[in-house]
């Protein structure tokens, strides 16, 4: 008890220490852009594949699960858009981010750690976490709104192809239909807002465990792990406390 | 001038330095020396700021660090250079940028002034055609080197190296040295470097501290090291053969000189 409380100190102190003005605003603006690309743009190509696949077996899936004449067929295209739009495309999404994302970030700020990069910022007067982690955060919390709308796109010409295949019962006119029917365009905003938190989440605990490293090379391995693990945990609670506070 | 007095440090009851005192000098090459776990890294993390004493003050110039508030204390980094063990240049920045790093985050010259001085403190370390590659494509000697040219780019006023030839060979070991020594006294800074280099000890120990389990045990320059009947001293500087006989030799030389 007394070690989470001391850890959750540590964090809140961290974020406060990484929170402030830059001090050289163009240098902010340079590490952004790198941050942007390297986090965000460089995780595109795993949202795309994993969204077209999910989004295709889901709608088989449904397919196959409603065997019912009493339930019409454009269900399966309603059913596969509110999956994608509410929950996958956002924090199952976002749980994949975090292995990738979340990783990434607490092993590069815990090899800076312990080959003492961070130091010798500290010795030039550099605010090492805002130089650091401050990019990181603002960048992911731009991108991965966009990841999302891509992983909703991509998921939903996932089931548009799965309608397309023989033998699953969907027909593309019934799939589309239920794709439109009863459309919630908050549903959307809902997984956007849902997704810049989980920005925050992801990067500033694997911030934080990054840079706490305290060791050598084995406690960056179990730095990157405890990121992943942690923020996975904390998304799943945020996604219960957001659903709550906006869909009910 | 830097000056350490009464600085002790514990941790978890343990005491890593005991009440240690000492003048480092402008313009001279100090050294702080001592067996590995003897405490010579905590001092010097004492010293800059890293680490903060139990007890005791570390003056610059007369102002303590100690007790300086953040923003003061972010002023006065900014009069430092430090050359780490293990170089400690930004992995994702070339040879160049790691020299640009401190220049634009604190100079306001423009960029093209900016990149001039960068081009200069590489031309001064020997480094001038290695600014487009990364840390990971040059070699150790060619890092302490980079590192050196990225610490004085600021023109400090105080440059610490901690294990400045650690992992290179004795000839750049005496390259790194004398690049050292040449640096601070041609721009006049108060160097204080943390080392068990005992070549480094004979060529550029101008002022040497020998630290034993977090005491100061002994305070003199390369020649008095020869002389010195300090038992601890002479156990560690001259464990090795080779310098016991350099040391007979030395004596030797002393005993048999004509008395002016």
């Amino acid at each position: 008890m007394n070690k989470a409380l001391h850890q959750v100190g540590e964090y809140v102190m961290l974020m406060g220490k990484c929170i402030s003005i830059p001090n050289r605003w163009s240098m902010f603006f340079k590490q952004l852009i790198k941050e942007i690309y390297k986090l965000g743009v460089d995780s595109l190509w795993i949202v795309v594949i994993i969204s077209i696949f999910i989004g295709t077996v889901i709608a088989i899936q449904i397919s196959l699960n409603i065997s019912s004449p009493l339930i019409p067929k454009f269900t399966i295209g309603y059913t596969t858009r509110e999956i994608i739009l509410l929950e996958f495309s956002s924090s199952i999404m976002s749980l994949i981010l975090a292995g990738k994302v979340g990783s990434n970030i607490a092993s590069e700020i815990g090899t800076m750690r312990v080959t003492e990069q961070i130091d010798a910022m500290e010795i030039m007067g550099v605010n090492s976490a805002n130089f650091l982690i401050l990019p990181k955060m603002v960048g992911m919390m731009i991108f991965i709104p966009v990841l999302v709308i891509f992983s909703m796109f991509t998921g939903i010409l996932g089931g548009i192809a799965a309608s397309h295949s023989t033998g699953t019962g969907m027909t593309p006119a019934s799939f589309e239909y239920g794709l439109q029917f009863y459309f919630n365009e908050f549903y959307i905003w809902y997984s956007i807002i849902k997704s810049v938190v989980y920005a925050f989440i992801i990067s500033s605990i694997a911030a934080y465990f990054g840079y706490n490293v305290k060791g050598g090379a084995l406690e960056v391995g179990k730095a990157s792990t405890n990121a992943v693990v942690m923020s996975s945990i904390m998304i799943l609670l945020a996604d219960v406390i957001l659903t709550n506070l906006m869909l009910t | 001038m830097i000056e350490v007095k009464h600085i002790t440090k514990s941790f978890e009851g343990r005491t890593v330095l005991n009440d240690i005192s000492a003048v480092f000098e402008t313009g001279k090459t100090n050294l702080i020396i001592g067996r590995s776990g003897s405490g010579k890294t905590v001092l010097i993390k004492n010293i800059i700021g890293l680490m903060h004493p139990d007890k005791g003050a570390v003056l610059y110039d007369g102002r303590d660090l100690t007790s300086m508030e953040k923003q003061e204390l972010n002023m006065l980094r900014r009069e430092m250079g430090m050359l780490f063990q293990g170089s400690a240049l930004f992995d994702s920045m070339t040879v160049l940028e790691n020299v640009m790093f401190p220049l634009d985050m604190f100079s306001n010259d423009t960029h093209k002034e900016r990149l001039k001085r960068a081009q200069f403190c590489l031309d001064r370390v020997n480094l001038s055609e290695a600014g487009h590659l990364y840390p990971s494509e040059i070699s150790g000697g060619m890092m302490k080197r980079a590192a050196i040219a990225r610490a004085i780019a600021l023109n400090p006023k105080y440059l610490f190296c901690d294990e400045p030839n650690s992992g290179l060979d004795p000839k750049t070991s005496l390259i790194i040295d004398d690049l050292i020594h040449d640096i601070t006294a041609e721009y006049k800074m108060t160097t204080i470097i943390n080392t068990h280099d005992m070549n480094s000890v004979m060529n550029i120990g101008e002022n040497i501290i020998f630290i034993k389990e977090g005491v100061k045990e002994w305070q003199g320059n390369s020649k008095e090291v020869i002389t010195s009947q300090n038992k601890a001293l002479n156990d560690f500087i001259f464990a090795s053969d080779l310098f016991r006989k350099v040391k007979e030799v030395e004596e030797e030389e002393l005993k048999t000189a004509p008395v002016r």
